[in-house]
């Protein structure tokens, strides 16, 4: 079984995730059938004690890939709003960039 | 194209006869290719309408990669039976990462050893099979015994299940590191850092370009856990029943 580390942390920030996953204001995290499920399957599975039979692991993996996936597409969207989340430039500011203006061409290319 | 505007106030799962549906506001998700979602794994729906309900105001498809993984599994638009996905993905195996080598820079071909040769230890221990490495631009010499052991192995898998063990594959450039990932040996951060072994080298020496370098790292990283995830929820013994889930 891979290094997983306390399965308490995982689920710490497994919550944390699914708090900042909640898009609208609206709803509660804590009512959301994510948390619900997340809570309720640690508690039921007893996922949270030192020592964890085959079938805890596995859960923890399970729960600590989630965690993976929900941070790294946090990340992903922030990098992308920040680096690529601007579009293209419109041509008039491409010229602009230069030193130059486009022609005007009221009646078209003719 | 612009972006779609989220129209859908609440999004809630729904048990139908075909399985597990997601529902924004009282609409039916549909696929692509507008058939009815059904996904056979509560745990699978809970988190699907997790990425719909994530979103804010507009729907970024590109961050929604475990709906992507369900449309996949109900469209089928590469028209694969199962035996062909197998055998794409076995295919993998002729030039895995973890068997191509270097023989220079030094350094980077001590990294390699170091870093993947247990990994490929592992596999063929836990497999019984032999693989190797190579440093021939051809690659590693693969035995077909040992290609017919992973096709058998594999063959164990549900359709779903195959869709994205082949995903991953696809994402890590490795078989052997997905059945790392899909056994549970190594988790997805260290698959990730094993198959961009050479970026992160050159990082190391050279330094990171946020945009570029952790951009690609955070993708990565986000789709493997994503397959990785529908692997394991589509192959848990409450679902495997499921007749979504029957060839």
């Amino acid at each position: 079984m891979a290094a997983l580390g306390s399965p308490l942390r995982t689920l710490r920030g497994l919550l944390r995730e699914l708090r900042h996953a909640s898009g609208r204001a609206g709803r509660p995290y804590r009512r959301t059938p994510a948390y619900r499920h997340v809570v309720a399957t640690f508690r039921a599975h007893r996922v949270t004690s030192e020592k964890l039979c085959r079938a805890q692991q596995e859960l923890h993996f399970q729960a600590a890939t989630y965690l993976c996936l929900l941070r790294s597409v946090r990340e992903h969207a922030a990098l992308h709003q920040e680096y690529h989340g601007k579009g293209e430039r419109s041509p008039e500011e491409i010229a602009g960039l230069v030193g130059f203006r486009l022609p005007q061409q009221p009646g078209g290319k003719g | 194209p612009p972006e779609r505007k989220r129209f859908y106030q609440n999004v809630s799962i729904s048990q139908g006869e075909g399985g597990f549906e997601i529902n924004l506001d009282h609409r039916k998700l549909k696929t692509p290719q507008a058939k009815l979602f059904t996904v056979p794994s509560e745990a699978l729906a809970i988190a699907v309408a997790t990425e719909w309900d994530s979103q804010k105001d507009t729907i970024k498809f590109y961050t929604m990669h475990l709906t992507t993984l369900c449309n996949t599994a109900l469209d089928n638009p590469t028209q694969r039976n199962k035996m062909q996905l197998i055998r794409a993905a076995v295919k993998f195996l002729e030039t895995d990462t973890v068997c191509y080598r270097v023989e220079e820079p030094a350094a980077l071909a001590e990294l390699q050893k170091n870093e993947w040769d247990p990994v490929v230890t592992w596999a063929e221990k836990r497999y019984n099979v032999a693989i190797g490495s190579s440093t021939s631009i051809l690659g590693p010499n693969i035995p077909a015994s040992t290609k017919e052991t992973f096709v058998s192995h594999l063959a164990s898998y549900n359709m779903w299940a195959l869709q994205g063990i082949e995903y991953v594959i696809t994402q890590l450039k490795s078989l052997i590191l997905s059945m790392g990932l899909i056994d549970r040996h190594i988790t997805v951060e260290k698959a990730v850092l094993l198959s961009r072994l050479e970026e992160e080298y050159q990082i190391q020496r050279w330094g990171s370009v946020e945009w570029a370098h952790d951009y690609d790292l955070c993708e990565l990283r986000a789709r493997t856990a994503a397959g990785t995830l529908f692997v394991h929820l589509c192959s848990e013994s409450s679902t495997v029943k499921h007749k979504l889930l029957q060839d």
